[in-house]
């Protein structure tokens, strides 16, 4: 078989999992596309395990390892979207920017001087 | 002899103001007699150091205090007949200034201050006077200012006094940086800054450049001693209180330029430039002087601008050579203008005014001070120069030595060849000291009748005033010029009693410091009284000077006196035309305004050289101020504002791009990783 | 280098792509069909569609693995994929409260953006991977990921990592019932951070407070 069959299918997928962590707005959508993404790699190191012949299998084990962590990540990141929807009320990513800048935010209805002195109380 | 008792001379008001500093505050009980004391006592041992040195011996002593690179800088003493007579001077003059203060500061709060200032001026005076050595001599010449400075501004609630402080301390600054040039330059010159090695160098003829180091050397000399181009600040300075004006203004700091000059005097001699220029300085100075001096309505400064006049004849002197005369005649002076500063103190005291037209409308001020009346009268007699007082035998050693200037054989008395003094130079000062003369009997003529007119003027006036509407006047004049009188406010609220004399500590130095006004200049009529004492010339008048000198000062007394016949009873006839007996204008009875016509407006404002001054170099200084002033706000601080907006900008953008959104974040890093990617496969 | 090297088939192949195996076939078959259902599972706006979509592609998934002849590590991707991540899914999906049937705003503003990079990654990764194995064959022998093969290399060669793998899974078990944990019962303690001047009895338990955090 060859390989450029499994790496393009792997290539692929990639692009659809970064699509859809990058688009999607729920967060629990978002791990699964991570998932997608996941399962690209799991591909290309089954794929080229069996290309290299590998006497460790090296890529077979790797990839057990792989599906494990993200077995592992999921369960985690499906408990932090819990607790975030259980304390902000929403899964909904880009309603989650607590870490962004209120000023830079307020300044879209502000006007210049009150920007200004807000800069420099900040500064 | 001793050494010890010279140097202490200096020390003593110098540790007095050092505890009247530390004490002033917690102790003010102290302050007087902290003042006192130590001036007292170190005039009477300069009077014991002069009598112990005795006539016709010098005296060095000098031990290095630092070694330098170049000429050492050494604490020299040098004593001769001049230091001796000059310390008397300030001793006498210091010791009335102190015991006069107490009375006239009484309720100054901050007398202690005052005293102290007064005391460190004195020992800055008698520092100057006793260097032998030029850098300590400027030390003590630089310690005058700055006291100057604090003294005239004493009174600094008032824009006038600051404003003269200022005024008195950039003027004076104005002309020490030169100074301090020339005394390097001769320091240079001659290899040393003792000031007999300089001397001595001079004689031999080793100063490479006599003329610059002399023009450099004047421009100091006329910063302190007020001559032409650098004398407006002195009249301003009659802002501080009057005892200041007496010790400062006529003593003692004015006359420490014309003394370093008599010091110096050798090396003047080498250039004929110097000697000329300083001729003119002193002409200039003395004519516009004393044509300011007859405009002016304010006692102080009719007294100041007679100062300024009367330092011109000292250059004058010096000018031809003579520095007998010049020092004979800044002793006298010294002693007669105190003499007159401390009358005309008294005189604000009773009056609460200082000008010259309110006290004519107040015909009680003579009853109210008749020591202040008699001691006035001294002083302006010795002023104008009448014999036998002091001042005619000074003003006549003027006379002659410009006479013999004049005709090509100056009276250098040994210290200089006679032939080095241009006879242009004696010509210029004859002439101007002749005018002066007339000019300064006028004026002391008006300032007199002005002060005291007498019931005479009252009778003249053709209208009695009673005393109720003369304490009303006074309260006018009193609102009218809003002086700043250093007295309580209770004592200004009451109507002045007649029979209240002004207390004993203001009358008594009058009466002492009368004696050398009136006394002073028979000590000049032998060889071996003063004479002996200096460079051993002669300071008798001679018969011609004396003569002219005389019925030129009559002549200005009489003049003066018809002047103010006609213009007070023509006031008294347009009063009584007017059928009301107002009191009279300002003016009306002033004979200068008769006396000067036209000159008088210009001349009350002191020919306008402030107001040239202030075209010529405030003006820019301030343009130049302003022109800085925008170049660091507008430019220098737009690159700061600049910048600072610059990373405002940046700040603000990359703030935007913090949405706090994680999936924006991860596309622009995803997008970057593509790029990366990309590029990398690209490039290789 | 040296792994490539031992491969021994960096040669050119002769086989070419206009004729081929059955393997090569249903390869690409359901890999269509995998990138399909990831397609849709990324694009729905039926949420608990997008999920059933994922089984699909993952099922796909494992029998590209079998394909590979790692069967092993499919019968895996079955199990844990098919049978706990994507039902932890769907309960993540109940428990967020997700709308069943069509839901308009699945989608951020950023999706252009997204399509963008999806995009431009997708070209670059294909045209490397094209470039770099236009030619590699693999040379597929039966056995190469049996139970027995997969099972002796892991316990003989990959044990420390597999056993430390297990630990991690622990930990993350642990964590996600911290997280998960309903804590309304408990009052929120001060931190440490918010603590005001004057209470000297809060700086103890400020100290205390994130370890009786960890017990927990």
């Amino acid at each position: 078989m060859h390989l450029a069959y499994p790496a393009v299918l792997a290539a692929l997928l990639f692009s659809v999992g970064v699509y859809g962590v990058l688009a999607r707005r729920n967060a629990v959508l978002v791990l699964m596309s991570v998932e997608l993404m996941l399962n690209a790699v799991n591909l290309n190191l089954v794929a080229f395990d069996a290309w290299l012949r590998d006497a460790l299998h090296a890529g077979q084990a790797l990839t057990l390892f792989t599906i494990t962590i993200a077995a592992a990540e999921i369960g985690l990141g499906l408990a932090i979207v819990l607790l975030v929807f259980r304390t902000r009320g929403t899964p909904d990513i880009d309603r989650l920017t607590a870490l962004g800048d209120r000023v830079a935010e307020r300044q879209n209805s502000a006007d210049d001087t009150a920007d200004a002195s807000k800069g420099q109380a900040v500064s | 002899m001793n050494t010890a008792l010279p140097a202490l001379v200096p020390a003593l008001p110098a540790l007095g103001a050092a505890a009247t500093f530390a004490t002033g505050r917690r102790a003010p009980r102290f302050a007087r007699p902290l003042a006192i004391v130590p001036v007292v006592l170190s005039g009477v041992l300069a009077l014991v150091t002069a009598l112990q040195l005795g006539t016709g011996r010098t005296l060095d002593a000098a031990t290095r205090l630092t070694p330098t690179g170049g000429p050492d800088i050494s604490l020299a003493i040098h004593l001769d007949g001049y230091t001796s007579l000059v310390t008397v001077l300030v001793g006498l003059v210091a010791s009335c200034v102190q015991i006069y203060s107490t009375a006239y500061l009484r309720d100054d709060p901050r007398y202690p201050s005052y005293a102290a200032l007064v005391s460190l001026f004195t020992a800055a005076m008698f520092l100057v006077v006793y260097s032998g050595d030029l850098i300590v001599l400027l030390v003590g010449w630089e310690v005058m200012g700055i006291c100057s400075y604090f003294l005239i501004g004493h009174h600094w609630e008032t824009a006038d006094a600051r404003s003269a402080s200022l005024k008195a301390f950039l003027v004076t600054k104005l002309g020490d940086v030169p100074f301090l040039f020339g005394l390097f330059l001769l320091g240079a010159d001659a290899g040393t800054f003792r000031i007999s090695g300089v001397l001595a160098a001079a004689a031999d003829g080793r100063l490479a450049h006599p003329t610059l180091i002399a023009l450099l050397l004047l421009a100091g000399v006329a910063g302190k001693s007020a001559q032409f181009p650098l004398h407006s600040w002195l009249p301003d300075a009659m802002a501080g209180p009057t005892p200041v004006s007496a010790l400062i203004h006529a003593a003692t700091m004015v006359a420490a330029g014309i003394y370093l000059v008599a010091r110096l005097l050798p090396v003047f001699l080498l250039s004929g430039a110097a000697l000329v220029v300083l001729a003119v300085m002193a002409a200039v100075t003395m004519i516009g002087s004393a044509l300011c001096a007859l405009a002016q309505d304010d006692i102080k400064r009719v007294l100041a601008y007679s100062t300024v006049g009367q330092l011109g004849y000292m250059a004058g002197a010096l000018a031809a050579g003579d520095r007998e005369a010049a020092v004979f005649h800044l002793v006298s002076h010294g002693a007669f203008k105190a003499l007159l500063f401390l009358s005309a103190g008294v005189l604000i005291h009773a009056a609460h005014t200082n000008s010259l037209s309110a006290m004519s409308r107040m015909p009680w001020l003579a009853e109210r001070v008749p020591d202040a009346r008699w001691t006035l009268g001294i002083g302006l007699v010795a002023l104008v120069g009448l014999p036998p007082f002091s001042g005619f035998f000074s003003k006549e050693a003027v006379f002659t030595a410009a006479e013999h200037a004049a005709r090509g054989e100056a009276l250098t008395n040994g210290v200089g060849p006679a032939s080095g003094v241009p006879e242009a130079a004696g010509w210029i000062v004859l002439i101007a000291a002749g005018l002066t003369v007339l000019l300064t009997a006028a004026y002391a003529t008006r300032l007199w009748l002005l002060a005291f007119p007498g019931r005479r003027a009252v009778a003249l006036a053709g209208a009695v005033v009673p005393r109720g509407e003369a304490a009303e006047g006074h309260a006018a004049a009193l609102a009218d010029t809003g002086e700043d009188l250093p007295v309580a406010a209770s004592s200004t609220a009451t109507a002045p009693s007649v029979h209240a004399t002004e207390p004993a500590a203001m009358r008594w130095p009058l009466w002492v410091l009368a004696i050398p006004a009136m006394g002073f200049g028979v000590a000049g009529l032998r060889p071996n009284w003063l004479p002996a004492l200096l460079d051993g010339g002669s300071l008798r008048p001679s018969l011609a000077t004396a003569v002219l000198g005389t019925g030129l000062a009559l002549a200005g007394v009489l003049i003066s006196y018809a002047a103010w016949r006609t213009v007070t009873a023509r006031a008294a006839r347009a009063a009584v035309a007017e059928g009301a007996p107002a009191p009279q204008s300002t003016d009306a009875t002033d004979p200068g305004r008769a006396l000067l016509g036209p000159l008088y407006g210009p001349a009350q404002h002191g020919f306008g050289v402030d107001r040239l001054y202030e075209r010529l170099f405030v003006l820019p200084t301030v343009g130049a101020a302003k022109l800085v002033r925008f170049l660091d706000r507008e430019v220098v601080e737009g690159y700061v504002q600049a910048s600072g907006g610059g990373a405002r900008l940046l700040g603000w953008a990359v703030r935007r791009a913090q949405t706090g959104n994680a999936q924006t974040y991860l596309s622009a890093l995803l997008a970057g990783v593509v790029l990366i990617a990309v590029f990398v496969a690209v490039g290789t | 280098m040296s792994i490539l090297a031992a491969a021994g088939s960096l040669a050119p192949a002769t086989r070419g792509f206009l004729s081929p195996t059955g393997v090569e076939i249903v390869f690409v078959l359901v890999g269509l069909a995998v990138l399909g259902a990831a397609v849709i599972s990324v694009g729905t706006k039926q949420l608990v569609h997008a999920a059933l979509w994922l089984v699909v592609a993952l099922g796909g998934l494992a029998i590209e693995f079998l394909l590979l002849t790692a069967e092993f590590v499919a019968w895996v991707q079955v199990l844990i994929y098919l049978g706990s991540v994507v039902v932890l899914v769907l309960f993540g999906l109940m428990l967020t409260k997700a709308p069943i049937g069509r839901s308009p705003d699945a989608d951020s503003g950023n999706r252009w953006v997204a399509l963008l990079v999806a995009l431009a990654a997708a070209g670059t990764l294909v045209t490397l991977v094209v470039d770099a194995f236009r030619t590699s064959w693999i040379d597929l022998g039966s056995g190469g990921g049996s139970a027995s093969v997969t099972g002796a290399s892991l316990f003989r060669t990959w044990v420390l990592p597999f056993e430390a793998l297990s630990v991690l899974l622990l930990a993350a078990l642990v964590g996600a019932i911290v997280l998960s944990r309903s804590r309304q019962a408990a009052v929120p303690k001060p931190r440490p951070g918010k603590l005001r001047a004057g209470k000297p009895v809060g700086a103890a338990r400020a100290a205390k407070s994130p370890s009786s955090e960890r017990e927990s």
